[in-house]
C-alpha cells in the first residue's frame, strides 16, 4: 500500500470509470414462467387422469418385481445355497447388489444435501425425484443383506433387542455398523424427503376438489399455512437436515466399504476404499438420476425447468467422479505394486488378467472410458447419447462391485482353495426383480406425489426476488 | 356460540368482538408481487406490530429480516437431539457389550469410545435429525388441520402464486378491523377481508 499513488482511503480514479461486468446467471426456469405455471405443471401430473403409458409400465414393473418375490420365496424355503454361494465365495451377487443399490441412493442425498449447503440453485428441479430415488434404492439394497442372513425370521437379531438367547449384537463388527448406518440413512432420507414435500402437499391440498384428495393430501400436509414464521423454522430445519445428511451420506458408503476394508482379504484390505466407494456411489447415482429424469422430462414436457444447464451440470459431475474412480483404480495398482506384498500384487494382476478379466474390462470401459465423452458439448446436448452413456455407467458400477467382491474371494491366499463363482438363476431373478420393485415405487411416486419441488422452483425464478424491479 | 363475552381487563380486547358473530381473528390482504409484499412487511415491522404474518408460496429471501423475526429455535432442538443420540449410543454399546454380557473380543477393553464410533456417530445423526424434524413441527405448532385462515377462499391461492399479509386481532396495535383495513389498503393490499375465529 505504501507504493500506491493514491492517498489512502480514496479509491483509484479508474474505478469510477470502470463498470463492473454483468455476469449473466444461467436461467434455471426458461421462458420466464410464472409461479402459477409451475403449480399447474407439477400439480397437473398428479391431477390428470392416469395416463396409458403409466398403466402399462406399472403392470410390467409389477410383473418384473414378482421375480424378486419368487426368487426370495424359493430362497427362504430352500436355503442360501440356491444363491450359488459356496466356498471360497461366501459373498456373491447379494452383496454386489446391496452395494450397487446403496450407491445409487447416494446421488439423491448429494443433490438434496451437499448441493443445498453449497447453494447450487440448479438442484431445485431435480432434488425431489432424486431423493425419492434414494429411498427406493435403499429399500432395494436392504432386501439383499436381510435375506443373506439365511434365516430371515431372525433378522431382528441384528438390532440391539433383547432376545431369548440373552446375547447382544457385537459392536466391533463392521456388519453391525452397517445395520446402524443403512437404517439411519434410510430414516433420515425419508424425514428429509417428507419434510421438504410438506409445502407442496399443501399446494395439492388447496387445489383438491374431491373429498378423498382433500383428506389424504390435507393429512399429509399437516396443516401447512405457508406463513413466513413457519417458513423461517422450516428453512432452518431444512438447512440443518442438509447439514446432518452430508456427513451421513459420506459415512454410509464409508461404513459399507469397511465391510471389505476391515477384513484381511487381499484386494479388500486398503485404506483407499472409503473415498473411492463414495466417489463411485455419487458417480452411479447421478447416472441413475439422468436415466430416470431424461424420459420423465420428455414425457411431462419439463424442458423449461430441467434444461440443458441442469443436464450439463449432472454430466460434468459424472465426468468428474468417473475420472476420480478411474484414478482410484490406478492408485490401487500402484499401491499393490509398492506394498511389496505378493498376495496384494497378485490380487490386482488377477483382477485385470485372471479368470474375471472380462468383468474387469467391462468395468473399465463403462466407468472410465465412456464418461470421458462428456468432455464434448455435442455429446452433452445429445440426450439420447447421454441416456445411453448413463446406462453404461450403471452397468459399469455394478461390475465394479462384482470385481471387488468376487475376484478377491475366488482367488485369495491358498491356490488349493481357489474357485470360480457364478450366480444361479435364483440370483439373477432376484436381482432383476429389484428393478421392477424400484420401478413400482418410483411410478407410484410420480403418480401421487409432487415430482418437482414447486416452492423451491418458484424460489429460483427471477420474479421471486423481492428486490426485483 | 357463547353469548356473554368473557370478562376482560383490557378495554382494547373488547374491540375484537362485534355483534355480528364470532370473534375477529384478523384482517388479511393479498399482494400479487414479491417486492410489494416485502415492502409492506418492512412497513408493518417498523410500525411495531408483533402478531402478524406474511403467507407466501415459497420462502422469500430476506423476508425474515424484513419482518424482524428472531432466529429460529430449531437448532437448539437439533443440538439436544444430537447430544441425546450420542449418549444413547454410548449407553447402548456399553450396556450390551460391557455390562450386561461382557464379551472379550481380541483381548481388547470391553468398552472404549473408539470401536463403536460408527454406531455413536450414526446415533448422533439419527437423533439430531429427529430433533430437527420434530423441532420444525413443534416450533411451527403443527400439525394443525383447522385454522381460521382456511375458511378464507382466497387463502387457497397462497400455496400457488399469491402473497397474503395477516394482521391478527391479538396484536396490541389492532384497535379495530377498519383501522387494520386502512393500513393494509395504504400498503397496496388487495382483496382485503375480515377473518373470524
Amino acid at each position: 500500500m505504501a507504493h500506491s499513488p493514491e492517498p489512502a482511503g480514496n479509491p483509484p480514479e479508474a474505478l469510477a470509470r470502470v463498470r463492473p461486468a454483468e455476469l449473466p446467471r444461467p436461467e434455471l426456469v426458461l421462458n420466464n414462467r410464472s409461479f402459477h405455471w409451475v403449480t399447474d405443471k407439477v400439480c397437473g401430473i398428479v391431477e390428470e387422469p392416469t395416463p396409458t403409458w403409466w398403466k402399462v409400465t406399472f403392470v410390467v414393473a409389477l410383473l418384473l418385481a414378482s421375480f424378486t418375490g419368487v426368487g426370495l420365496a424359493y430362497l427362504v424355503s430352500t436355503g442360501t445355497g440356491t444363491w450359488g454361494l459356496r466356498s471360497p465365495a461366501g459373498w456373491g451377487w447379494a452383496i454386489v447388489n446391496f452395494v450397487f443399490w446403496v450407491g445409487i441412493g447416494h446421488a439423491g442425498t448429494l443433490i438434496s444435501a451437499i448441493l443445498c449447503l453449497l447453494r447450487q440453485r440448479w438442484r431445485t428441479s431435480i432434488n425431489r425425484a432424486a431423493e425419492a430415488m434414494t429411498i427406493f434404492a435403499v429399500m432395494c439394497a436392504g432386501i439383499f443383506p436381510l435375506f443373506h442372513v439365511g434365516r430371515v425370521w431372525f433378522a431382528w437379531w441384528l438390532f440391539p433387542l433383547p432376545n431369548q438367547n440373552a446375547i447382544w449384537p457385537q459392536f466391533r463388527s463392521p456388519l453391525e455398523w452397517d445395520v446402524f448406518a443403512v437404517s439411519t440413512y434410510f430414516t433420515v432420507s425419508t424425514l428429509f424427503w417428507y419434510m421438504g414435500m410438506i409445502p407442496d402437499l399443501a399446494t395439492i391440498r388447496d387445489r383438491a376438489r374431491t373429498f378423498w384428495r382433500k383428506a389424504v393430501y390435507g393429512f399429509l400436509a399437516m396443516g401447512w399455512r405457508g406463513g413466513n414464521r413457519q417458513w423461517s423454522n422450516f428453512e432452518m430445519a431444512y438447512l440443518l437436515l442438509a447439514g446432518l445428511s452430508t456427513p451421513l451420506v459420506l459415512s454410509v458408503h464409508t461404513i459399507v466399504s469397511f465391510d471389505f476394508a476391515v477384513s484381511i482379504v487381499p484386494g479388500w484390505h486398503t485404506t483407499i476404499f472409503p473415498p473411492y466407494f463414495v466417489a463411485g456411489a455419487i458417480f452411479s447415482g447421478f447416472a441413475m438420476v439422468l436415466t430416470l429424469m431424461l424420459p420423465l422430462r420428455a414425457i411431462y414436457r419439463l424442458h423449461d425447468v430441467i434444461n440443458q444447464y441442469h443436464i450439463d451440470n449432472m454430466t460434468k459431475i459424472i465426468l468428474a467422479t468417473g475420472t476420480m474412480v478411474g484414478y482410484a483404480y490406478a492408485t490401487e495398482f500402484f499401491i499393490a505394486a509398492y506394498s511389496g506384498n505378493p498376495y496384494e500384487k497378485f490380487a490386482f494382476v488377477n483382477r485385470a488378467f485372471g479368470q474375471y478379466a472380462w468383468a474387469y474390462w467391462i468395468m473399465v470401459t463403462c466407468n472410465v472410458i465412456s464418461p470421458q465423452l462428456f468432455w464434448f458439448k455435442a455429446v452433452r446436448e445429445n440426450h439420447a447419447l447421454v441416456w445411453i452413456i448413463c446406462l453404461f455407467v450403471n452397468v459399469g458400477m455394478w461390475f465394479e462391485r462384482f470385481v471387488i467382491t468376487v475376484t478377491s474371494l475366488a482367488n485369495d491366499y491358498l491356490p488349493s482353495s481357489w474357485g470360480y463363482y457364478s450366480p444361479t438363476i435364483v440370483d439373477i431373478f432376484t436381482f432383476f426383480g429389484t428393478f421392477g420393485f424400484f420401478s413400482v415405487l418410483f411410478l407410484l411416486f410420480i403418480r401421487f406425489l409432487p415430482l418437482l419441488p414447486m416452492a423451491e422452483v418458484k424460489m429460483v425464478t427471477p420474479q421471486a426476488d423481492p428486490h426485483a424491479h | 356460540m357463547n353469548d356473554t363475552p368473557p370478562p376482560s381487563r383490557d378495554p382494547r380486547r373488547d374491540d375484537r368482538r362485534d355483534d355480528r358473530g364470532p370473534r375477529v381473528h384478523g384482517v388479511t390482504a393479498s399482494f400479487r408481487r414479491a417486492p410489494d409484499v416485502y415492502r409492506a412487511a418492512e412497513r408493518i415491522r417498523d410500525l411495531g406490530w408483533t402478531r402478524w404474518d406474511v403467507h407466501t408460496p415459497f420462502p422469500i429471501h430476506g423476508l425474515d429480516a424484513a419482518m424482524g423475526l428472531p432466529r429460529s429455535s430449531v437448532p437448539r432442538l437439533t443440538l439436544l437431539g444430537g447430544l441425546t443420540g450420542f449418549v444413547t449410543g454410548c449407553l447402548l454399546t456399553w450396556y450390551t457389550n460391557s455390562f450386561d454380557y461382557p464379551l472379550v473380543v481380541g483381548a481388547k477393553p470391553y468398552w472404549s469410545v473408539i470401536y463403536p464410533f460408527p454406531v455413536l456417530y450414526e446415533c448422533t445423526i439419527l437423533f439430531a435429525a429427529f430433533g430437527t424434524f420434530f423441532g420444525q413441527f413443534l416450533t411451527n405448532r403443527l400439525p394443525r388441520h383447522h385454522h381460521p385462515l382456511f375458511e378464507l377462499p382466497q387463502f387457497a391461492r397462497v400455496t400457488d402464486d399469491t402473497f397474503m399479509v395477516v394482521l391478527e386481532a391479538a396484536d396490541p396495535r389492532f384497535r379495530s378491523p377498519e383501522e387494520a383495513r386502512d393500513l393494509l389498503a395504504s400498503l397496496g393490499g388487495q382483496d382485503i377481508s375480515l377473518v373470524r375465529d
